[in-house]
């Protein structure tokens, strides 16, 4: 327990890159960019726990209880959001880019040369 | 997947994903942060500010300038939406009528049960966002369930009212920026009234809602913001029905 | 006076949003006018900031919130000299693109003044930030901006794909950036700079150290398109708007290294200061790759975009190496070069935007001889062509030397003439390039190598047939920059002086939590005799290369067999820019770990 959510975070970094590498689909691309957001999430609240500490939200509790560290949660909080809409903007992008090339499978779509 | 990036990959993942297990490790035990930081602004949040969400404390107040940042990120996203999701001279486009005939094989009860869910999601929306600094929430869950609303519009077969209302009326971009302009405003009035960006230039309540100093106006700018940029990228993604046929 | 610290930052993002507000009011000058005004007083601000920073370093707390008990609970920006210039220069690059964009770029306003309003915003505020988290808020204001610049011209596949690998990568670059965060924060419980440095100090280097840093520098590498994570640049820049170009290459890339130079000097050099040695070679040799690779892809690109963007990544790569020999000279020099290269590259990206205006293609060899009316296009490329080979004594010259004297004094004596044969091959394929377009130089192949312009849109729209003063005018104030740079004596003085403060590790602690100690002007050395050797040796070698290349088969008989033996050298090197965006995440990857196991290793 002392080590495993940070490792669950590791664990959707990895699942999340190898998702990136592997798609067929630039939509599931993306989806797999927000797993990788999740690792981020993890990562950043479970640094902040503190064992048997309630939220910090003092509407009920005493202002002195144990509580959980406030910053990590206000960090992932608005970027959460952020984020969401982040990926609006690249799928936006794969609608257009599908308009074009008629496919959305990232292999396909390269026009570039070398 | 070639063979190449398949090597490359199985690599690379092990040695990122493992090199962060790794290094994580090394760090406490799960459950025993102890920094001072933290401690700090859970203890200071109440008598600072009167509010009793030292998390909404934390995101408007002493770190505000990262909301704001993290607010304009989203505004951007979103003009950047509407800009690369924008009619080209040329496009062909499809009939209005086709797609409200497509949406009226959604059935009558998603309809109505869509629509009546509006009206509380307003509600549910302006309840979460003025009481930000009490309760958990504040504005950028407020702007998401607002959002949910224009969801269920659209889900319930009703999407073109939704794009007429957005072509009709500029209000809803009207209203993001002036959500964004609003919170950067806050941060020009800390600076005139109180001296420092952002600092905190309304007195303090001593209960209720009229509690925190501007974090009520913050988070009912931010709610502004997030609700109006949101409500504009599904009405851009539900537009490219009408024009987005695959040239 | 140190209020203009978050205004150069709150007033452009503010403006957008007005923008934004009142657009359906707005005719497109008025746009135009209100996003060049905007950006003009956030140029006199960040100008009037470094003024008022001179030697010292001015610190302002957000909301009027100072540390508590030495804990930091407020955003603070942090401003030293080599930020707030940094900040200037992005500032004077973004008038100038607005200034360029003027009336004749086909955009559609207020949308496109409102993203480069904010990505100048973004850029200012990760100069002058002292809070970790608050810079990787402004890099991704940054990004976001850019992907939606990047992407702009939809109307053509490749812009979407470019657009879209630059997003994918840079987001993956993000997401490695917050978890080094995460770490970090976990264990020094700070995310302010100063905070984070003497924890660290006391902390010494376990693992979870280490990790943190080379997630943060690999994710500012990543932003800076060092090699292996640079293939996203080149497809970016080959169909980004020009003025977009213009700011990506003369201000984006350079804030990686920025980065990469501020998160050592006030954090990490505590920590890890006893391996600088060890940090320093990962550093310069990734810089050194970046440089050569760059180059090398330079010299066999047809599209004259891309060929500038490996330039681009070229140049990365030394200022890398300048930036990675964590010392105050390499800095200093770094800094005057990021300063002269930068007006160089956007004068060759100005010159190109007017290029595709008047002509409607950028592939060389589409182009041949085409360009023989655009006089003075013309001789603006091969001016940009010869600062770019570091002619001396012009800026790119002076920066140059800078870094190769700070090589030197640590011992990397082979780094000037590695240096000096990018600038080489760089200036090489300009000079080149220039000549085919602007004078038909140079035999046209029976078989050009690469197509590049099946769907190139013009970006700007009529008339065609003349080049209107908005465009000439940034391109000669950027080419007199670029000169001003090596001719204004006081400047590396100035820089020396910057980089002394930048580089002050022990003291940036006291200067952000009480009072700055005092620390005196520094003077910088001149060029040595071996540096003007070098610097006109490069530009002698890029002319005669450039020659080679045009009429190399007349003139000597084996070059036929030393040119194809050249480009079959390059040819694995150029497969591996696929375009595809799982290859490059397999690179990023791959290239994040094997930095990771190089510290972890290096610093056992």
């Amino acid at each position: 327990m002392s080590i495993y959510p940070y490792v669950v975070a590791a664990w959707l970094l990895g699942a999340g890159l190898w998702g990136v590498m592997s798609s067929r689909n630039y939509v599931h691309l993306i989806i797999c960019l927000t797993v990788m957001q999740a690792s981020t999430y993890v990562l950043l609240l479970s640094v902040g726990y503190v064992s048997h500490g309630k939220a910090p939200i003092f509407a009920d509790i005493p202002t002195n209880s144990v509580v959980v560290d406030p910053v990590v949660q206000a960090l992932s909080l608005t970027d959460v959001v952020v984020e969401a809409t982040i990926v609006a903007l690249l799928l936006a992008l794969v609608v257009q880019a599908n308009k074009r090339f008629n496919t959305v499978d990232p292999d396909a779509m390269t026009r570039m040369r070398e | 997947m070639t063979r190449g990036r398949r090597a490359v990959a199985i690599v690379g993942v092990v040695l990122l994903a493992g090199g962060l297990a790794w290094g994580a490790s090394g760090l406490y035990d799960f459950g025993h942060y102890h920094a001072l930081y933290g401690k700090i602004v859970a203890r200071d949040a109440v008598p600072d500010r009167s509010a009793t969400n030292s998390v909404v404390v934390t995101a408007f107040d002493y770190r505000a300038f990262d909301t704001l940042g993290e607010e304009f990120i989203l505004f951007v996203a979103v003009v950047g939406v509407a800009v690369l999701l924008r009619r080209l001279r040329g496009e062909s486009g499809r009939d209005e009528d086709e797609v409200a005939e497509e949406d009226r094989r959604a059935s009558e009860s998603t309809r109505w049960i869509g629509m009546a869910l509006v009206g509380p999601l307003v509600v549910l929306t302006a309840y979460i966002v003025v009481h930000g600094h009490l309760t958990p929430g504040g504005g950028f869950q407020g702007g998401v369930i607002l959002m949910g609303a224009v969801a269920f519009v659209a889900v319930g077969g009703e999407s073109l009212v939704l794009l007429h209302l957005r072509r009709t009326s500029s209000w809803v971009e009207m209203s993001e920026s002036a959500g964004a302009a609003g919170f950067a405003m806050l941060g020009f009035g800390g600076l005139i009234g109180a001296g420092a960006f952002f600092q905190n230039f309304i007195a303090n309540g001593t209960s209720g809602l009229l509690t925190g100093g501007f974090i009520p106006l913050a988070n009912i700018a931010v709610g502004l913001e997030v609700g109006g940029a949101l409500m504009m990228v599904i009405s851009e993604f539900f537009d490219q029905r009408l024009h987005g046929q695959a040239t | 006076m140190s209020q203009l610290a978050p205004l150069a930052v709150a007033v452009p993002l503010l403006g957008a949003a007005l923008l934004i507000f009142f657009h359906a009011l707005m005719p497109r000058i008025a746009a135009e006018l209100i996003a060049l005004a905007v950006a003009t007083a956030s140029l006199v601000m960040t100008l009037l900031l470094l003024i008022h920073v001179g030697h010292g370093l001015t610190v302002y707390w957000f909301g009027g919130w100072h540390p508590r008990h030495g804990v930091a609970i407020g955003i603070n920006f942090a401003v030293t000299a080599v930020g707030a210039g940094l900040a200037t220069f992005v500032t004077l690059l973004m008038v100038l693109a607005l200034v360029y964009s003027v009336r004749y770029l086909d955009v559609r306003q207020p949308y496109y003044q409102v993203l480069m309003l904010t990505f100048m915003a973004g850029m200012v505020g990760f100069c002058l930030s002292g809070d970790l988290f608050n810079m990787f808020v402004m890099f991704e204001l940054m990004s976001v901006s850019a992907v939606a610049l990047v992407g702009y011209k939809i109307g053509e596949g490749a812009a979407l794909e470019g657009g879209l690998n630059f997003a994918v990568i840079n987001t993956i670059g993000a997401f490695l950036f917050l978890l080094g965060i995460a770490i970090i924060y976990a264990h020094t419980g700070a995310l302010n700079l100063a905070q984070m440095g003497a924890a660290l100090r006391h902390s010494g280097d376990d693992r979870a150290v280490v990790v943190a840093f080379t997630l943060l520098i690999g994710a500012l590498l990543i932003k800076a398109a060092v090699v292996p994570f640079h293939f996203w640049l080149a497809d970016a820049y080959a169909v980004a708007l020009t003025p977009v170009c213009l700011l990506l290459a003369g201000a984006m890339s350079e804030l990686g290294i920025y980065g990469v130079g501020q998160v050592w000097f006030t954090a990490f050099a505590g920590a890890l200061g006893s391996h600088v040695h060890v940090v320093r070679a990962i550093l310069v040799g990734a810089g050194l790759l970046t440089a050569l690779w760059g180059a090398g892809m330079a010299m066999t690109e047809d599209h004259l975009k891309r060929l500038l963007a490996f330039v681009t990544i070229s140049f990365v790569g030394v200022f890398l190496v300048g930036v990675g020999l964590l010392t105050e000279d390499g800095v200093a020099g770094t800094a005057v070069y990021v300063l002269a290269d930068g007006f160089g590259k956007a004068l060759l990206f100005a010159c190109v935007g007017i290029v595709q205006h008047r002509l409607g293609k950028v592939g060389q060899h589409r182009l041949h001889g085409r360009g023989r009316r655009l006089v003075a296009t013309g001789l603006l490329v091969t001016a940009g062509g010869l600062l770019v080979a570091s002619i001396p004594p012009f800026g790119p010259f002076l920066g140059k030397s800078m870094i190769d004297d700070a090589a030197i004094k640590v011992g990397y004596g082979f780094v000037p003439p590695l240096v000096a044969l990018t600038s080489a091959l760089c200036g090489a394929a300009v000079l080149r390039a220039a000549a085919r377009v602007f004078r038909g130089w140079g035999a046209v192949p029976r078989d050009p190598p690469d197509e590049a312009d099946e769907d190139t849109e013009p970006e700007t729209i009529e008339p065609h047939d003349r080049t209107p003063a908005t465009m000439f005018v940034p391109a000669f104030a950027l080419l007199a920059g670029a000169v001003a740079t090596g001719v204004w004596s006081g400047l590396p003085d100035l820089a020396a002086t910057a980089a002394h403060r930048f580089a002050d590790f022990a003291g940036y602690h006291a200067a952000v939590f009480r009072t700055p100690r005092h620390l005196g002007p520094v003077s910088s050395g001149s060029p040595e005799w071996f540096d003007y050797l070098y610097g006109s040796g490069a530009t002698v070698l890029a002319v005669a290369l450039a020659g080679l290349g045009l009429w190399g088969e007349r003139l000597l008989p084996g070059w036929r067999r030393v040119s194809t033996a050249a480009t079959a050298l390059i040819r694995p090197v150029r497969d591996l820019h696929t375009g595809k965006i799982g290859d490059y995440t397999a690179a990023l990857t791959l290239g994040v770990g094997i930095l990771g196991v190089l510290l972890t290793v290096s610093l056992a």
